[in-house]
């Protein structure tokens, strides 16, 4: 109870609460736009949270991490584009509503869904900071290395069917971050003799460039689309009574949230497809999923708003961020000398909890506003996509300059902007990148003073938590394999079924007389009988 | 005809090949000269090495997309990916926009260089009506005042302030 007074003590101040109302709404709004999401918002706006108080600029980006995802249901159910992109399985069930003209009645679900998995995993995480923080210091530097090594392992096998280029990109990521000064030894590495590069490539620009510059290219290439907006009517109160309706779907999707959301490099994308799939098989009406079904929209949207409470979890407790948008705010937290880690949940609970009550009271004022400003905030849409990429442009620079007033970091940012660019338009992920950039650095730290103490390479693993981080990066790597032969496996009888040719005996036969008699076969037969004879002198 | 390993995939065809050659030529360029871009300490572990790892890096960098080239489908340059890499191309010209603006702000300032740049590149985007002007001034009006003049973002005064009169100077160099 103490602890709650203390944190209520820190968010008790105007600037919290601007921050908090500026950052909700502003949340809302740029989930709202289809092309901008969280990750511009945040990057552009990093840079100005630095002049602030650490909670005060937390406050603002968790406002906009927060909410940006109910807002990125709008257009996602009214024009079947997804605000965010996790937004994207939001469109499987709300918009076949909104072409039936219930468009109301999926928002407000959609609202009520994702206000319970806010609400939901704040308290969850509430109750469980003492329990992370009796576990936190049993991270020592050799567990926090196999922790960031495992989160840069699951980033990488989360992207399937790609997750060779995405290792290469994680580390592409960890080599940006050994460019510069080695803070030990004090030696250069991979400068060529640039002054500009003598500090290293600062993880802001290239998160700028690669989310915020790379965005507004996107936007500026494409064409501006033609929306049509359907007419809002009925009462928006409707969602928190059908919600009611499903307390097992609802309370199911939010635990898949906030477990997933703790996970570092596992995120939205697996607790949704969790907790839809989980849905739809436990659901009495499993063929309306799909085309419009409540449950569906309640699943998605429900997992998706648990996940951003509990991603603060690795963040906090161990300086580990699971994903993009928690790597960018961790470059706030050492702005402001707040290591994040387990001395951080044993000296400054009262802060941890203090952002968990922000988070929670973000909750209710992104549902009130949502509740009074739908009707008026359905607009944005509307605002054309190259006009947003110019916007974006301008702002990026914002971002950048202020940073260090330097032109090379700009250069550097628009770089990485084309870079970023063509990573979109070959549909390539960039978050290994920024995951490798973070991890890479915590990974050199952490290995150095580990392997300090460490005399056999048995000696790394004997501690328990050690062992099983090691256990669990075993297991996933199997399951890759596993999974990568079964692929294979697949493949090799889809390209089997496919064959043009015959697979029938009396077909095989045939062919192999024709190769018996063509001058071809011959030769071929030759080559191989050649091949077969130097083998054998061999021996 | 397409095989099925390159139906199933992931993400479009075009640009993947010359995308994986040229990171891949480019990683095996930093790997040849790691030996001049980083030292190795006398008495120092592996694991402390400064070397230690960049070497680790850019052998993933090399080894993975040495791998995803080899299980890439598709062996050929084609038309389809001589257009893709124009449309990369294309994507300069806007680069070019934002450093033009980056090299203008300290010279002429940070509020006459937004009032330009914003209005002419959504010009250049083809929004040309009165209506979109205007927004696109408003746009760039707001953005200076909310970044320079309310939220203080460290951006210096340009080199043309140092020419107003003294009382103009110091409120341009802070606000605008």
């Amino acid at each position: 109870m103490d602890l709650i007074l203390s944190a209520l003590d820190i968010l008790m101040r105007w600037d919290v609460a601007l921050a908090l109302l500026a950052g909700s709404v502003g949340g809302v709004l740029i989930g709202a736009i289809p092309g901008v999401g969280p990750a511009v918002a945040i990057a552009i706006l990093l840079p100005a949270t630095f002049s602030l108080d650490p909670i005060v600029g937390l406050t603002v980006l968790l406002g906009i991490y927060g909410s940006s995802m109910y807002g990125g249901a709008i257009p996602a159910i009214l024009i079947n584009t997804p605000g965010t992109a996790v937004n994207a399985l939001t469109t499987y069930d709300g918009y076949p509503m909104t072409v039936r003209g219930e468009p109301r009645r999926a928002l407000s679900l959609a609202y009520s869904a994702s206000f319970f998995g806010g609400v939901f995993s704040v308290l969850c995480l509430i109750l469980f900071a003492p329990v992370l923080a009796r576990i936190a210091p049993l991270f020592g530097a050799r567990e926090i290395f196999l922790a960031a090594l495992l989160g840069v392992i699951l980033v990488v096998v989360a992207h399937r069917g790609q997750a060779l280029i995405a290792g290469a990109l994680a580390c592409f990521g960890i080599f940006l971050n050994t460019i510069g000064m080695e803070p030990v030894k004090y030696t250069q590495r991979y400068t060529f003799g640039i002054d500009a590069l003598g500090s290293g490539v600062n993880l802001i620009v290239v998160v700028l460039g690669l989310f915020a510059i790379s965005q507004a290219f996107v936007l500026l290439s494409d064409e501006d689309e033609k929306i049509r907006l359907t007419k809002l009517r009925g009462g928006l109160f409707q969602g928190l009574r059908e919600l009611a309706r499903h307390p097992r779907v609802a309370s199911v999707s939010a635990g898949f949230g906030v477990i997933m959301g703790m996970i570092p490099g596992v995120g939205e994308f697996t607790a949704q497809f969790m907790s839809y799939t989980y849905a739809q098989k436990s659901s009495k009406r499993p063929q309306d999923f799909g085309q419009g079904s409540s449950e569906g929209l309640i699943a998605a949207e429900t997992a998706n708003n648990a996940v951003p409470a509990a991603a603060m979890v690795p963040l906090l407790a161990l300086g580990i961020p699971g994903e993009a948008l928690t790597a960018m705010m961790l470059s706030v937290f050492y702005v402001h000398n707040v290591v994040p880690g387990p001395a951080l949940f044993q000296t400054r609970m009262d802060f941890v909890v203090a952002l968990y009550i922000a988070l929670l009271i973000l909750n209710v004022l992104v549902l009130i506003f949502l509740l009074a400003a739908t009707r008026t905030l359905i607009n944005v849409v509307r605002i054309p996509n190259r006009f947003l990429g110019v916007a974006i442009l301008t702002l990026s620079f914002v971002g950048v300059y202020s940073l260090r007033n330097s032109a090379s970091d700009c250069l550097i940012a628009a770089g990485f902007g084309l870079f970023g660019f063509v990573l979109k338009r070959l549909q390539l992920p960039a978050v290994p990148i920024i995951l490798g950039m973070v991890l890479g650095g915590i990974m050199e730290v952490k290995l150095r003073a580990a392997m300090a103490r460490v005399k056999t390479p048995f000696d790394f693993i004997d501690r328990p938590v050690a062992f099983i981080l090691f256990s669990i990066i075993v297991i996933v790597l199997v399951t890759h394999i596993l999974r990568i032969r079964r692929d294979m496996a697949d493949l090799k009888e889809a390209e089997w079924q496919t064959k043009t040719s015959s697979t029938r005996f009396g077909s095989l036969l045939l062919r192999r007389r024709t190769s018996f008699l063509k001058e071809h076969g011959r030769r071929v037969r030759a080559r191989h009988a050649r091949l077969l004879r130097r083998l054998t002198d061999l021996f | 005809m397409t095989s099925e390993r390159a139906r199933r995939f992931v993400g479009p065809h075009r640009g993947q090949l010359l995308f994986v050659l040229t990171f891949l030529t480019l990683s095996v360029l930093l790997m040849s000269v790691i030996g001049q871009q980083t030292a190795w300490v006398q008495k120092t572990a592996v694991f402390a090495q400064p070397r230690f790892w960049p070497a680790v890096a850019v052998a993933g960098m090399v080894v993975l997309s040495a791998l995803h080239l080899w299980r890439l489908p598709f062996r050929r340059i084609g038309r389809a990916d001589l257009r893709e890499v124009l449309k990369w191309a294309q994507a300069l010209e806007y680069a070019l926009w934002f450093m033009a603006y980056v090299l203008l702000v300290p010279l002429i300032g940070y509020l006459p260089v937004t009032l330009v740049f914003v209005p002419a590149l959504a010009r250049r985007m083809g929004y040309r009506s009165r209506r979109m002007r205007m927004i696109a001034v408003i746009f760039a009006g707001a953005t200076v005042v909310l970044f320079k003049a309310v939220l203080a973002v460290r951006i210096p005064g340009a080199a043309l302030y140092e020419f107003l009169p003294d009382a103009w100077r110091s409120f341009a160099i802070l606000y605008l």
